[in-house]
């Protein structure tokens, strides 16, 4: 019996080594939904949230944007720098050709008006204190300013 | 030892025997490829990429900047499209599979198409295409005129990329200037416009004389084919003497209708597209997309469609094959070789460039895949060919891969030369098998 636990024990050790071996991206994908419940970090501040929410598609996890697509959030001045310009390309979106470090973005950005003016504040502060960037938060206050101009 | 010990060590061996069977020979160190005569020895590692058995590839030039699509002369000469500007045009004079001689042109035309017809290179703009003449057995071409111009300036999906016929028509893909054709681009829940009027202009294809210099789009264009979101990849078939491309579907299907699709179907659709092409066919956008796990043209939220629902869409052409969705194909090569093993001929290459809205899932792509064809059917499963380009396991954003494949040429003597959009890597793809 011993010796039969022993092989079991054995085997179950080189299925293990056999297991699920790495995911290529490159593999072919699969066509099934995989439908993953997205687990929710309740540690995550507001920000990242609406962050995660909103924006993150397109300006991509690591704020660095898709070239030639959607602009980069990362090491740019229209997030670091004039606050008012950035709640401003929030609540009223923004279409047109703009450079963004020596990059031409021509694509539409809607609007995220429709969004309170906490979570436009915790969301500008979040990009404005992350990848890389070392920008002062916004306030609601602020953004309230701007929206009762526009 | 008794029996059941026994059946334990035969277990056992089995699935060492199992496991080695499914490590991935291209993970292991490959034999050297054989010596084929009029071809250059492939590089060690074959640029950094990942083919089937029997291929290798040689890195014939790099850090180009990022280079679009890609066509080789009948002497071997390269000419790769860049984004931001210029034509580059490569010679390998020393037949060692290395571009000694690169030199750029026309550093004030932007975009994306290239190719070659009756011995003229041809190159578009966002808003127009050039004809350069190419003289004898000189590398850079002559002055260039204007065949058509005054495409609609467009933000997005202003690629106009193009191919030719057989009697003497080029033509030319113009993109929606739209994910959807909604009332307010790209905003959750806003409608879209019925008829939506950018398929006037756009959305479609546009055949043209492919030799009249100065032509335009409202004088001289006919509208081939439309409710096309945009076909970058597009080829002539010379097996079937028609029409096929691949569109990039719609984006953002949970995002713009939360209520409607969950994050975990906007990743898988809709379907990128493979058409075939006839005059006077109409796909469908912006009132409906595929899903290609049921094989259904679906009417778009946009015009009322719950993910259920075709409505309209039981008029519109369906595609010939759906791919996963978001993979973005950028280029389309029908194979029409000798040097490549039989199954490809007259099979389809295609250049998925990779995808960025694929979170929450890792992204999707950034590789070269092979489509079984004869006479433009689809007669096997598609298979990733060429891949490894972003030289990462996992892809979470399109700026951390390495490489990105955007252009497919085939070469004169049957090579398959790739171009890369990220840092300019151009490979050419042999077979040294027997």
């Amino acid at each position: 019996m011993k010796r039969i636990l022993l092989c079991l024990g054995l085997l179950s050790v080189v299925l293990w080594a056999c297991g699920p071996s790495e995911e290529k991206t490159t593999e072919r994908p699969p066509i099934t939904d995989s439908a993953t419940k997205p687990k929710v970090d309740k540690a995550a501040s507001l920000g990242e949230k609406v962050y995660k929410m909103n924006c993150l598609v397109c300006h991509q996890k690591n704020g660095k944007g898709n070239l030639g697509l959607y602009p980069p959030l990362a090491g740019t001045d229209w997030v670091t720098g004039d606050k008012e310009r950035l709640i401003g390309v929030l609540l009223n979106g923004m279409q047109g050709e703009i450079e963004v470090n020596g990059e031409t973005y021509n694509n539409v950005m809607a609007s995220y008006a429709t969004l309170k003016d906490e979570e436009i504040a915790a969301v500008l502060t979040y990009i404005r204190s992350n990848f890389g960037n070392e920008a002062s938060a916004v306030t609601a206050a602020e953004v309230a300013a701007v929206r009762s101009k526009s | 030892m008794n029996r059941m010990t026994f059946i334990g060590f035969i277990g056992i061996l089995s699935f060492f025997l199992s496991c080695n069977s499914t490590v991935d020979n291209t993970d292991q160190q490959a034999p050297p490829l054989p010596k084929v005569a009029g071809l250059p020895t492939a590089d060690t590692d074959n640029g950094g990429i990942d083919l089937p058995s029997g291929f290798g590839a040689v890195v014939v030039a790099d850090t180009l900047g990022r280079m679009r699509h890609i066509v080789a002369r009948d002497n071997g000469d390269l000419y790769i499209k860049g984004w931001k500007g210029g034509i580059w045009a490569l010679r390998d004079t020393t037949k060692d599979g290395k571009a000694d001689v690169q030199k750029k042109f026309a550093e004030d035309i932007k975009g994306t198409g290239i190719d070659i017809y009756k011995g003229d290179l041809y190159a578009s703009s966002r808003t127009e295409v050039f004809r350069f003449p190419l003289e004898n057995e000189k590398l850079l071409p002559g002055s260039r005129e204007s065949i058509v111009s005054d495409f609609p300036e467009q933000g997005q999906h202003a690629a106009k990329s193009f191919t030719f016929d057989n009697q003497g028509n080029i033509y030319i893909n113009v993109g929606s200037p739209s994910n959807a054709c909604q009332d307010q681009p790209r905003t959750p829940g806003s409608p879209g416009l019925d008829p939506c009027p950018q398929k006037v202009w756009q959305a479609g294809i546009w055949r043209f004389d492919a030799e009249v210099p100065g032509q335009t789009q409202k004088a001289n264009g006919v509208l081939y084919a439309s409710g096309i979101r945009n076909a970058i990849a597009l080829d002539w078939n010379q097996a079937t003497d028609g029409l096929f491309a691949i569109q990039h579907g719609r984006d953002q299907l949970h995002q713009l209708w939360p209520s409607t699709f969950t994050k975990e179907q906007s990743v898988e659709l809709p379907a990128e597209e493979f058409l075939q092409i006839d005059e006077g066919d109409d796909f469908g956008w912006p009132f409906c997309f595929y899903n290609h796990m049921t094989e259904q043209k679906l009417l778009a939220p946009e015009y009322g469609g719950d993910g259920q629902i075709t409505g309209r869409c039981d008029e519109a052409k369906k595609p010939i094959l759906g791919f996963p969705g978001h993979m973005a194909p950028n280029d389309l090569l029908f194979y029409t070789g000798d040097q490549f093993p039989e199954k490809y001929k007259d099979g389809a290459f295609i250049a998925f460039h990779g995808s960025w809205n694929r979170a929450p899932q890792p992204q999707k792509g950034y590789f070269v895949v092979f489509v079984p064809m004869k006479n433009g059917k689809v007669v096997g499963e598609w298979e990733p060919f060429a891949y490894g380009f972003p030289q990462l396991e996992v892809v979470e954003s399109p700026s951390d891969a390495v490489y990105r494949p955007c252009g497919l040429a085939q070469g004169p003597d049957g090579s398959l030369y790739v171009a890369d959009s990220q840092r300019g890597r151009i490979w050419r793809i042999m077979y040294y098998g027997s």
